[in-house]
């Protein structure tokens, strides 16, 4: 009986239900004239052709032995794949590492972002340099990135060893991205680097879009920071937090180019996440069918925890 | 009203000035995380070997010079490599944005249907991981002997800029009064008239924003390029700079941040200009969503 009470918003006629439809306008919701449809080809056409075709041809080859350069036909193998992927033990350590690494970048992306847009909706001083850097890593190519902090990791040359030593936290230089347990943390930093300026920015836009008067009343009425934080700012704040946080997160699983650059997947394997394990196994060793199987496993795992993590944003405001 | 309870002004103006300094300082703490990797970049671009050599690295270049970027000319095809990425920047949004705007004009005035649709293909297109979109773009490619080709990477930018594009476009295109498309349509103006003649004056400044977006996207892009581009001819910026890291991960480090260093500049100078509407327009979508 509590769950159908707590579930009160998700009855059709509760709260944030739109109006019912008269029968006419749900003739023109579910079909689309003949205009509507040639405004939507010109984009519809690629898509189908370079998006949506190999995604179903790349479901597909991972239900078969497809290898690059052999001279056999392909072959159907139905769930081969797939049983092999149990019981490759390096595919589980990289999912593994490639978990820990999306759920450490983006819960520290989207705590940081969040005590940020927070300070930066007041009027300081330096806000404008803060939103203006804000947008830097934002507009650099992943591969300087990289680069950029390999050149602060750099166990001789790196401004980070000579900081940490000379202020005595460290007593000999530490080769971060060649350390088997610093690699991994000193990755996650990159990541928290790259991506949370746009979280930031994303979050005070949110931020702005929160009335001032709802937030002004609430002071009158005497609420402390805390009290107008969760109750008025939070909840005006949380559809776009929920947004932000499942495109970062998906971000986060698929990403490369970053830690291509930093370690290459070393050292020993600590840095290998699953798109670095998918890209050597299609392109290093031409196992194109094993690196699809891997991509479906990936795809599944995103898509049932965005559902569990989107249900309730899902039902509340039906996109 | 803050009753008879309310704490003395002294007390609340010492209260003040804690939070104050504890703001400043945080900002102070994010714009040192921020900045100090990209200064360290630059400062590294301008030193000299026999400084990178040295064992207690300056923060400042003793003695700044351009040879880094100089050396950096001549170890790689950089300006070769600048070139290819322009053109497939520079194509790749022109083409995206051009066929994103129908679209986006449906998604917009047809909420309902195209919309909806639209949008849950937008948020699906960012789920899935690009292994499994490569292996197949790669072997149809393959066979269309466009592997190693610009022209094929310019149609897998087009496609991956579409989402982001329409998502953008749309945005703009609510902003634009459904009433003044009203009224060219009661001056008889059909659909594409009124798209042309009404919507896209007003739009200009978001699809420059658009634009500049699309191609910013596409020339920092990393993945595509290097699995689709193998001769040194062909290579755009961003896998041009992985060839300063050697093998082994033994790099030349004043050559390799100095072509970093230009690699960002056209993003960066893009940026800069645009930076206020693009917010407005990235955000267009996320905030509504």
């Amino acid at each position: 009986m509590s769950l159908t009470a707590s579930r009160a918003d998700d009855v059709p006629g509760g709260r944030g239900t739109p109006p019912p439809r008269t029968a006419a306008q749900r003739r023109r919701a579910l079909g689309l004239d003949r205009g509507t449809w040639f405004l939507l080809l010109p984009a519809l056409i690629p898509v189908l052709v370079l998006s949506v075709g190999p995604l179903l041809y790349g479901v597909a080859l991972a239900f078969t032995d497809a290898q690059s350069g052999r001279t056999t036909p392909t072959r159907f193998i139905g769930l081969a794949n797939l049983s092999d992927l149990r019981f490759d033990s390096l595919f589980w350590d990289s999912f593994t590492i490639g978990l820990t690494w999306a759920v450490c970048v983006t819960a520290l992306q989207f705590a940081l972002a969040l005590g940020l847009a927070l300070l930066l909706d007041q009027n300081l001083r330096l806000r404008w340099l803060a939103r203006t850097l804000a947008l830097v890593p934002w507009a650099m190519p992943e591969v300087v990135v990289g680069i950029m902090w390999r050149l602060v990791y750099h166990s001789d040359a790196g401004i980070l060893n000579d900081t940490l030593t000379r202020t005595g936290l460290l007593h000999e230089n530490v080769d971060w991205l060649a350390d088997l347990s610093y690699a991994l943390p000193a990755v996650i930093v990159v990541g928290v680097w790259a991506g949370m300026p746009q979280t930031t920015v994303v979050l005070l836009a949110g931020l702005q879009n929160v009335p001032r008067e709802l937030r002004e009343a609430a002071h009158l009425d005497g609420a402390g920071i805390w009290r107008r934080f969760t109750t008025v700012t939070w909840p005006a704040l949380r559809p776009v937090v929920v947004s932000i946080t499942a495109l970062n997160f998906i971000w986060n699983v698929n990403s490369f180019g970053l830690v291509y650059v930093l370690t290459q997947g070393g050292p020993g394997g600590q840095t290998r996440l699953p798109m670095l394990f998918a890209y050597e196994e299609a392109f290093t060793y031409g196992q194109f069918g094993y690196a699809a199987a891997m991509g479906l496993v990936m795809v599944a795992v995103i898509a049932v925890l965005l559902t569990l993590f989107l249900r309730k944003k899902l039902t509340e405001d039906a996109v | 009203m803050t009753g008879a309870s309310s704490p003395t002004p002294a007390k609340v103006r010492a209260l003040r000035i804690a939070g104050g300094t504890g703001q400043y300082l945080a900002l102070g703490c994010y714009l040192v995380f921020l900045a100090f990797p990209l200064l360290w970049l630059l400062s590294t671009s301008f030193k000299s070997t026999r400084e990178l050599g040295s064992l207690h690295p300056s923060w400042l270049p003793e003695d700044p010079s351009w040879d880094n970027y100089r050396a950096a000319f001549e170890a790689q095809p950089l300006l070769h490599a600048a070139l290819n990425s322009l053109v497939v920047a520079a194509t790749a949004a022109l083409v995206s944005v051009a066929t994103a705007v129908p679209a986006a004009y449906a998604m917009a005035r047809h909420r309902s249907w195209a919309g909806r649709v639209g949008t849950v293909w937008i948020l699906v297109s960012q789920m899935f991981p690009f292994i499994l979109v490569i292996i197949p773009l790669f072997l149809v490619l393959k066979n269309l002997h466009l592997i190693d080709s610009i022209a094929g990477l310019i149609a897998v930018y087009v496609v991956w800029n579409l989402p982001f594009s329409l998502w953008m476009l749309q945005g703009y295109i609510k902003a634009v009064p459904r009433s003044l498309e009203e009224a060219a349509a009661v001056d008889g103006a059909g659909r594409l008239r009124t798209l042309g003649s009404v919507v896209l004056p007003l739009l200009a400044p978001g699809l420059v924003a658009t634009l500049m977006f699309s191609f910013v996207t596409a020339w920092n892009e990393f993945f595509f390029a290097l699995v689709l581009l193998k001769s040194p001819e062909n290579q755009t910026m961003s896998v041009i700079l992985t060839h300063f890291l050697g093998t082994e991960g033994v790099a030349d480090l004043g050559p390799l941040a100095a072509a970093s260093v230009l690699a960002t500049l056209p993003s960066l100078v893009f940026f800069a200009l645009l930076q206020r509407r693009l917010v407005g327009g990235m955000l267009a979508g996320a905030v509504k969503a």
